[in-house]
């Protein structure tokens, strides 16, 4: 017995080095060198500032920008802190917090049924999609906003919407960030973001 | 459900098999010793390391040995990642200067790495410092994974040797089940899911300016290393605490693809393997048969509870044909997240894509039925193949009950002394998830866990007691589990789970090994043909139904009749 102690915990020793520093080390070193934007976290940058993740959502309230999701994450679209509501189909917490943000979100659009993914939250509150549906949804709020025609937005939508791989895995998604950095070049905002003539503080986050 | 949801879920697992067949015909030879294509690089790296430890890879150990050489492998495994978890407010590689774990959950988190089950009590990148998440959890993802490979592999040596004394040596199995198989794949499907997206960096973070001016932090570090192994070892540990729902660890419906592949196909290979070490390949086909016939139905079941949706969805006026997108991302939609939960649970994997308890109540019910089952669908790198057999054990006992003659498996007498032990192990299942769920369901320390009311609370502690006891992982993540009651008993859930199942099972090995292997007569029951494939998945459905129906229909299926008469709690 006493020789299996000595066997098990030296190997364990030989493995947590092999294991646990040389190769995450190693992965590192190639990852660093081979893929270094993917290994960084996949950084979009504008105007050389980092403005987001295209793989992580982020939080959009003004009405010139398409919105995402809404989000479990810390306080919204918190990037280190991943959670979803962990609420249950039966929860009467879930179905007040739908139903009233579905109410509020037929009032603005004046949809009948809205897409599926419009008022729930996704599994990690970092969803960097929405559906095309809810994108389109959302269409005629920013055209107004911006100024802009409503082909417009839907041109810039369909750019940045990426279909099933290889026309088979996952769902038809719109990247939320892609599209508002595409519209932001194609009509700029005035500084702070804001577009004009659009109140800001407007309480309108899934409208 | 759509065409081309069912068309992924079908062209996923054709890859998974696809691969698996020669994976299994490797690992045959990488467990019989004999040279393979990796040798000349590895084999110097696999000696050194035995004449370091003192370890004579050619001295094999009875099936006592063995499961006293993988005790001791095992304890010295949690020992070591207690301390480090304790203690790594003052260790290196700690850029957040996260503080050492409590003792609670510093002993949930290593019982959980060590067993394979990767249940997480904490946040990933709120709680565990880049050592933890390396040295630690990393580390723990390879051996308990590897460990259950080398158990399985010594339950098939006693069904493939006659009249012998050992069952292989434990210390050279788990070393070679280590770096022939899962390193190799682990550094080449990493580095694929890097080329896709996910973070492999020693950076804590970035901070970024939003569009709208705010600040966004986004957590990084060295996920890629940890989460491939996780997939391939069916750990299901995350980085993050929204597991491979976050887009880091899963950026993509390919990555989503990739993952459930590698969840898949160690465990897949095995069987194959199996087949070759028995020498006889349609044992692995009967047995495959079954996995996969109950693993489908499984993903099925599921796929349509969530493309149903919930009264509740469509009260608020959401499109009914749009399913239930609760707790689910849009990039991987219904059915891949049905088939995730399905497969996650098939095995003792326990990441998930999706939030399990968000799900529908009989969605929701599917991965911890699949838990219940026993997890052999394939089941865990290891665990699943011996605990199949385990099951295939019962059935040929129950088939020779019925004509009234000695059962046989493999050319082994199935007696007393296996169905004894048969038995035990699988009373260890219903003894710890209905035990500790019974206590919690009257115990105000348990039950201030719970984030949900009505029968979704009671499922909370069923599923966290199932996915402990089967060493999963996945979680009704409503339940905060990080208090003094639900780590400590969480944690020996866990032990027993593991380690009690796998002392008796080993008891099996040592005594079919000693036995001599019977020519087939014309009395032997044939385990290959669609009659043994029918008896094997009736066995599983009827002991899993007998132990826990009860128990479901108080929790989902009660909360799928409340929720379809349109109450909520």
């Amino acid at each position: 017995m006493l020789s299996q102690i000595r066997a098990a915990a030296t190997l364990l020793g030989i493995l947590t080095v092999l294991l646990g520093l040389l190769y995450p080390a190693a992965m590192t070193a190639i990852a660093g060198a081979v893929l270094p934007n993917q290994a960084g976290g996949s950084l979009v940058t504008r105007d050389g500032q980092a403005v987001g993740s295209s793989l992580i959502g982020q939080g959009f309230s003004q009405p010139g920008y398409l919105q995402p999701r809404p989000s479990a994450a810390g306080n919204g679209y918190d990037a280190s802190a991943s959670s979803g509501t962990n609420l249950g189909p039966t929860s009467a917490k879930l179905a007040e917090r739908l139903k009233a943000d579905g109410e509020a979100m037929k009032a603005a659009t004046g949809a009948a049924t809205l897409p599926a993914d419009a008022i729930t939250t996704s599994g990690s509150g970092l969803d960097p999609d929405v559906s095309p549906a809810f994108a389109e949804l959302q269409v005629a709020r920013i055209a107004q906003a911006r100024g802009i025609p409503a082909d417009e937005v839907r041109r810039l939508i369909a750019e940045n919407t990426a279909g099933r791989t290889l026309g088979l895995l996952g769902e038809p998604r719109v990247n939320v960030l892609a599209v508002n950095l595409a519209l932001d070049a194609n009509s700029p905002a005035p500084a702070g973001g804001a577009p004009a003539g659009v109140p800001t503080a407007a309480a309108q986050p899934t409208g | 459900m759509t065409v081309v949801g069912w068309l992924q879920i079908l062209v996923i697992l054709a890859a998974v098999v696809a691969f698996a067949v020669p994976l299994g015909a490797f690992m045959s030879k990488v467990f019989a010793n004999e040279r393979t294509f990796l040798t000349p690089v590895l084999g110097p790296v696999e000696r050194g390391f035995y004449r370091v430890s003192g370890i004579d890879p050619a001295r094999e150990q009875g099936w006592l040995g063995y499961t006293l050489g993988m005790l001791a492998f095992n304890a010295a495994g949690f020992l070591l990642l207690y301390l480090l978890l304790r203690f790594q407010g003052v260790l290196p590689l700690n850029p957040q200067s996260f503080p050492g774990l409590s003792p609670h959950l510093a002993f949930n988190t290593a019982v959980s790495f060590v067993t394979n089950t990767n249940w997480q009590s904490y946040g990933g990148e709120t709680t565990m410092s880049h050592l933890s998440q390396m040295a630690g959890l990393t580390v723990q993802n390879f051996l308990s994974a590897a460990t259950g490979i080398a158990l399985a592999v010594a339950l098939v040596r006693a069904f493939a040797r006659s009249g012998a004394k050992t069952v292989g040596n434990f210390f050279a199995d788990m070393t070679r089940a280590t770096l022939y198989v899962l390193l190799p794949l682990t550094i080449l499907t990493g580095l694929a899911q890097v080329a896709m997206g996910t973070p492999q960096t020693f950076e804590a973070s970035a901070t970024v300016q939003t569009l709208e001016g705010g600040e966004q932090t986004l957590a990084l570090g060295p996920v890629a290393s940890q989460i491939a192994i996780k997939q391939l070892g069916t750990n299901g540990g995350g980085f993050y605490n929204a597991n491979a729902a976050h887009p880091y660890e899963n950026p993509t419906p390919l990555s989503n693809a990739l993952t459930i592949w590698q969840m898949l196909v160690v465990s897949t290979a095995l069987v194959f393997a199996f087949g070759r070490l028995v020498g006889d390949r349609r044992q692995a086909v009967a047995i495959l048969s079954v996995m996969g016939l109950l693993l489908v139905t499984g993903i099925g079941i599921a796929y349509w509870a969530e493309a149903a949706g919930t009264p509740v969805l469509a009260a608020a006026g959401l499109d009914p044909t749009g399913g239930n997108m609760e707790g689910k991302e849009i990039r991987f939609g219904l059915a891949a997240s049905s088939m995730f939960a399905a497969v996650t649970t098939g095995l003792s994997d326990g990441a998930v894509n999706a939030m399990h308890g968000s799900f529908t109540p009989i969605g929701g019910m599917v991965p911890m039925v699949l838990i219940m089952l026993g997890e052999i669908l394939p089941g865990g790198v290891g665990s699943g193949l011996y605990g199949i057999l385990v099951i295939a054990i019962i059935s040929v006992f129950v088939a020779g009950l019925m004509v009234g003659r000695t059962p046989e498996y493999l050319g082994k007498k199935i007696e007393a002394k296996e169905m004894k032990m048969a038995i035990l192990a699988i009373l260890i299942l219903p003894t710890a998830i209905l035990g500790f769920s019974s206590v919690s369901a009257v115990l105000p320390a348990a039950l201030s866990g719970l984030g949900n009311a009505g029968p979704h609370g009671l499922s909370e502690i069923y599923y966290a007691y199932t996915s402990a006891a089967g060493n999963n992982g996945s979680a009704f993540g409503g339940l905060s589990a990080n208090s003094p009651w639900w780590n400590t008993t969480l944690g020996l859930a866990m032990l027993l789970g593991r380690f009690a199942y796998i002392v008796p099972m080993m008891a099996i090995a040592g005594s079919l090994v000693a036995k001599t292997k019977l020519a087939p007569s014309s009395g032997t029951f044939p385990t290959h043909g669609p009659l043994f494939v029918g008896l094997l998945a009736g066995i599983i459905l009827i002991l899993g139904g007998l132990q826990f129906f009860p128990a479901l229909a108080l929790g989902p299926i009660a909360e799928q009749v409340q929720m379809l008469a349109g109450k909520t709690f």
